[in-house]
C-alpha cells in the first residue's frame, strides 16, 4: 500500500526524523498505455508515517505539463532518453529483456520484495551510508578572505565491498532469483562490479561467472583474488583491447547464449533497456538519502553535486533525485588519462559522438570508421569508451555538467583526501576530487558540495605505489 | 561483356594509410576508381539481381539458394576479391560480405578473430567500398552487407545506403538493430532499393516474429540457435518448427543461418524446408587459418562446392 502522505519533490520544509526506507522509487509506465507513475513506497517495519510518494501521470504527449518542461520522459516506454537509450541488440535477447522490465516494473510494487530489499540494504550492506562534513578538506578550499564552500562526502565508500556498485548487484540479484535464474553472469572493470556481483551470489547462492578483460585483471589482481575467494569463475577476456569494453562484449555474447538459463548483472547505466534505467532506480537510494540528511544536517538542499563517470552509475544514484530541483547543480568528471588532446582518455562527453555500443545510443569514443576506440584512464573503473545514455541526454538538455581530469591530477587528489581526512577514496572517486580544484574558488561562500565518495581506495594501492613515490 | 571493358585499363593496387584503393591511372595516388571509372561501374552494376529476385528464379525451380559469409579483409582485401569471385563461380547464390568491426556483440570466436585480423591489416569502410566497386561488376550473384549499426551512424544512414547503392550492394543484415528501431533503416534503405533483412531467432515469441517476418525485406533470416555464430556440431531441432511457424505466417522466402558447418547440416537444413542456407564460421575459419591465401582460396572453392552439392 502506498502511503497517504503526497510529498512534491524538492520541497525541502519537511521534517523527517527516521530513515528513509531504502526501497527504490519504482516508476512505473503502465504497459498499454505508456502513462508514466512514480510511486514510492513506505516499508511497514520502519514504521514511518510519512515516505516519499509522489503520483503524477504523466503521457509522452503531455510531458510539457511536467513540472520541469523540456525534460521529457526519463526514459520513454522503448528506453529512450529523448534521442538516447534503446536497445539495440541482438534479436536473441529482446524477449529477455522485455521480461526483465515487466519483472522489474512488477517488484517495484511488491511490497515483500521491498522489505526484503531494504532489509538487505540495511544490515548486509550497511546502509545508510553517512554524509560527512569534510573538514579539513573544506579548509583547504577556504579563500584567503575566509570565504568558501562547505564540502559533504557521501560515504558509499563505508558500504559492504568497499562501494556503491553493491547497491545494484544486490537488488539484480533478488530480481534474478524471482526470475528462476540460476546462472549470473557479469563484467567488470576495477573489479569492484565483480566483487559486488560475487558477493551477492555467494549470499543468494547462485552460481558466478565474471568477464574482465585481461590487461584489468593484472592491474586489478586484489579484486580478482576477491571474487574467486567469493566462489566466483573470473574468465579473463583476450579479445579486441582487452578491457572493460571487450569484457562487456563477451558477457553480452554470453547472455545471448545462455539467455534462457542466465541473468546479466549489467554494473551501470549503459546497456540496453530496461538496465539504464533499473540500474539507476537501484542506486538511487544514494540521492534520496543524501536530500534526506542535507535536510537534517543543515535543514537545505545540497547546491552541487559532483561524482566521477565512468559509466555513470553512482552519479545518476546521487544525481536522480536531484534532477528535478533545478536549483541543484549536477557534475559529473570524466577521465581524461593523460589529457584529453592525447588520444588517451576516457572522457566520452566531452570528446565522444554519438553512435550505439552495448545496445544504446549514446556518446562514444569512436574513430572516423566507427570502430570502437580503446580508452585510457589510470582507474579501471572509468576506462569505459561509452558512458550511460541518461548521461547524454542531461548534459545534451543542459541540466548536467560534466569535465574531466588527468590521471595526475587524480592522483594527486588521491594523496590530498588520504592526507586531509584519512580517507583513501579509489582512483575512480578521485577524479571528482580533483574537480574540486576547478570549482571550489568559483563557488559563492557557504555552498555546500556533496561529492559521492563511491568508493574506498585499498583496492588501488598497488598502482597507486607505482605512480607515487612516497 | 564487363571483363572486356575492364581489360583496357591497368590497375594498381596502392596501399595507402588509410587501406587499399584502386588506382585507374599510373601516375595517380589515390583516386577512386569510382570516380574515373562511373559509366562503366553504373552499367554492371545493374546486372546483379535483387535479393528477392534471387528466391523467385530459385523457388521456380525447386531450387535453396546456397548463402556464404566471409569477412572482409580477413586475410586482406585482395583475398576477399577473389574469394567472392571464387563463391560466385562455386555456385552461390547471394553472399554476405561482414565489415569488420571492433565490437562484435553477436559473433563467435571465429568471425570475432577475422574481424580483429582485418583491423589490424587497416581495412576499413572505404577500402572494402573500393573493393566492391571493382568486384561487384565481375559477379553474377548478389551481395548483401552484413554489419554492425555503429558504423553506419558514423556516416549517417542516407550516406550509407547510398554509398552501397554506389557500388551495386543489394542488400543489408544489421544485427544489433531490432525491430522497433529498424523505421529510419528501413526507410532509407527502401529510398535506396536496398533490401533491409531482418533476424528471428529461437527466442522470438511468435507475435514478434510474425511483425519480424513482414518487415524484412529480401528474405527473413531464421537465427538456427540460441546464440553467437559459429559452427556447431549439429543443428537444433528447434529450426523444423521455427521453419513450420516462420511459413505459417509469410511467403516470403527464409533462410537459416549461424552454426551450419557441414554439407550434412546444409542437407538437413533444406531438407526441413529452409528456402536458403548460410554458412559462415566454416568458411570464415577457413579462409583465416588457411597457410597462404591461395591455398585458402583453393580450399574455399572446393568446400563450398561441396555444400553446394548437398543442396537440392
Amino acid at each position: 500500500m502506498t502511503a497517504s502522505a503526497t510529498l512534491a519533490l524538492g520541497n525541502p520544509s519537511l521534517d523527517l526524523a527516521k530513515p528513509l526506507p531504502s526501497s527504490f522509487l519504482g516508476v512505473w509506465i503502465h504497459p498499454q498505455s505508456g502513462l508514466l507513475r512514480r510511486v514510492g513506497f513506505a516499508s511497514p517495519s520502519s514504521g514511518l508515517a510519512v515516505s516519499c510518494t509522489m503520483t503524477k501521470e504523466v503521457t509522452a504527449v503531455e510531458a510539457s505539463k511536467y513540472e520541469n518542461p523540456g525534460f521529457g520522459l526519463r526514459p520513454d516506454s522503448f528506453g529512450r532518453f529523448g534521442r538516447f537509450g534503446g536497445k539495440y541488440v541482438p534479436e536473441t535477447l529482446m524477449y529477455a529483456l522485455t521480461e526483465l522490465e515487466e519483472a522489474f516494473w512488477a517488484l517495484s510494487k511488491d511490497e515483500e520484495f521491498q522489505r526484503e530489499l531494504e532489509g538487505i540494504l540495511r544490515d548486509y550492506v550497511g546502509r545508510e551510508s553517512p554524509l560527512y562534513f569534510a573538514e579539513r578538506l573544506t579548509e583547504h578550499y577556504r579563500r584567503s578572505d575566509g570565504q568558501g564552500p562547505h564540502i559533504y562526502l557521501k560515504r558509499e565508500d563505508l558500504n559492504h565491498t568497499g562501494a556503491h556498485k553493491i547497491n545494484n548487484a544486490v537488488a539484480q540479484a533478488l530480481l534474478a532469483k524471482r526470475l528462476g535464474k540460476k546462472r549470473i553472469i557479469a563484467e567488470t572493470g576495477a573489479g569492484q562490479h565483480g566483487v559486488a556481483t560475487a558477493t551477492v551470489c555467494a549470499r543468494f547462492g547462485l552460481e558466478c561467472i565474471i568477464y574482465m578483460g585481461a590487461q584489468d585483471m593484472e592491474r586489478q589482481a586484489l579484486n580478482v583474488f576477491r571474487m574467486k575467494l567469493l566462489g566466483a569463475e573470473v574468465r579473463a577476456v583476450h579479445s579486441g583491447t582487452a578491457t572493460l569494453k571487450d569484457a562487456t562484449s563477451e558477457a553480452i555474447r554470453d547472455w545471448v547464449t545462455n539467455v534462457e538459463t542466465t541473468h546479466y548483472i549489467l554494473g551501470s547505466v549503459a546497456g540496453p533497456h530496461p538496465y539504464p534505467m533499473m540500474v539507476r532506480e537501484f542506486h538511487a537510494v544514494i540521492g534520496k538519502e543524501t536530500r534526506k540528511q542535507a535536510l537534517e544536517k543543515w535543514g537545505g538542499k545540497p547546491d552541487v553535486l559532483v561524482a566521477c563517470v565512468g559509466g555513470g552509475s553512482n552519479a545518476m544514484g546521487l544525481f536522480h533525485e536531484f534532477v528535478d530541483d533545478r536549483d541543484v547543480r549536477l557534475v559529473g568528471v570524466e577521465a581524461a588519462g593523460f589529457g584529453l588532446d592525447s588520444g588517451k582518455h576516457a572522457a566520452t562527453l566531452t570528446k565522444g559522438e554519438v553512435g550505439v555500443l552495448h545496445g544504446a545510443m549514446s556518446y562514444l569514443l569512436q574513430d572516423d570508421d566507427g570502430q570502437i576506440i580503446e580508452p585510457h584512464s589510470i582507474s579501471a573503473g572509468l576506462d569505459y569508451p561509452g558512458v550511460g545514455p541518461e548521461h547524454s541526454y542531461l548534459k545534451d538538455i543542459g541540466r548536467a555538467e560534466y569535465f574531466s581530469v588527468t590521471d595526475k591530477q587524480a592522483l594527486e587528489a588521491f594523496k590530498q583526501l588520504s592526507r586531509l581526512e584519512g580517507i583513501i577514496p579509489a582512483l575512480e572517486t578521485s577524479h571528482a576530487l580533483a574537480y574540486l580544484e576547478d570549482l571550489c574558488p568559483t563557488l559563492p561562500d557557504g555552498s555546500k558540495v556533496v561529492v559521492n565518495c563511491s568508493g574506498r581506495g585499498d583496492k588501488d594501492v598497488q598502482t597507486a605505489i607505482k605512480h607515487l613515490h612516497l | 561483356m564487363v571483363v572486356a571493358s575492364k581489360a583496357s585499363l591497368s590497375l594498381l593496387p596502392l596501399r595507402s594509410s588509410s587501406g587499399i584503393s584502386f588506382s585507374c591511372r599510373p601516375s595517380s595516388t589515390s583516386i577512386s576508381w569510382g570516380r574515373s571509372c562511373t559509366p562503366m561501374a553504373s552499367l554492371s552494376v545493374a546486372s546483379a539481381p535483387a535479393i528477392s529476385e534471387i528466391f523467385s528464379r530459385l523457388k521456380e525451380k525447386n531450387k535453396v539458394a546456397f548463402i556464404p559469409f566471409i569477412t572482409a579483409g580477413d586475410p586482406d582485401l585482395s583475398t576477399t576479391s577473389k574469394a567472392l569471385k571464387v563463391l560466385d563461380s562455386s555456385g552461390s547464390d547471394l553472399i554476405e560480405l561482414g565489415i569488420p568491426y571492433s565490437d562484435p556483440l553477436a559473433d563467435g570466436p571465429v568471425i570475432q578473430a577475422a574481424a580483429t585480423r582485418a583491423l589490424a591489416k587497416g581495412t576499413n569502410f572505404d577500402g572494402v567500398i573500393s573493393m566492391l566497386r571493382e568486384v561487384v561488376p565481375e559477379l553474377s550473384c548478389p551481395i548483401a552487407l552484413f554489419t554492425y549499426y555503429n558504423p553506419i551512424l558514423k556516416r549517417g544512414i542516407d550516406k550509407f545506403m547510398s554509398i552501397i547503392k554506389d557500388v551495386g550492394v543489394r542488400g543489408l543484415v544489421v544485427p544489433d538493430v531490432p525491430l522497433e528501431e529498424t523505421e529510419n533503416l528501413r526507410k532509407e534503405a527502401v529510398r535506396h532499393k536496398i533490401e533491409l533483412v531482418l533476424l528471428t531467432t529461437p527466442t522470438t515469441p511468435t507475435e514478434r516474429m510474425k511483425g519480424i517476418v513482414q518487415a524484412s525485406q529480401g528474405f527473413v533470416y531464421l537465427v538456427s540457435s540460441v546464440g553467437v555464430t559459429g559452427a556447431r556440431t549439429s543443428v537444433s531441432s528447434r529450426v523444423q518448427s521455427l521453419l513450420q511457424e516462420i511459413k505459417e505466417a509469410t511467403t516470403k522466402p527464409v533462410a537459416v543461418g549461424f552454426g551450419i558447418s557441414k554439407p550434412e547440416h546444409v542437407k538437413q537444413v533444406a531438407g526441413w524446408g529452409a528456402d536458403g542456407v548460410i554458412v559462415g564460421s566454416a568458411i570464415v575459419k577457413l579462409l583465416g587459418e588457411a597457410k597462404s591465401p591461395e591455398e585458402g582460396l583453393k580450399e574455399l572453392e572446393s568446400f563450398t562446392r561441396s555444400l553446394k552439392a548437398a543442396l537440392p
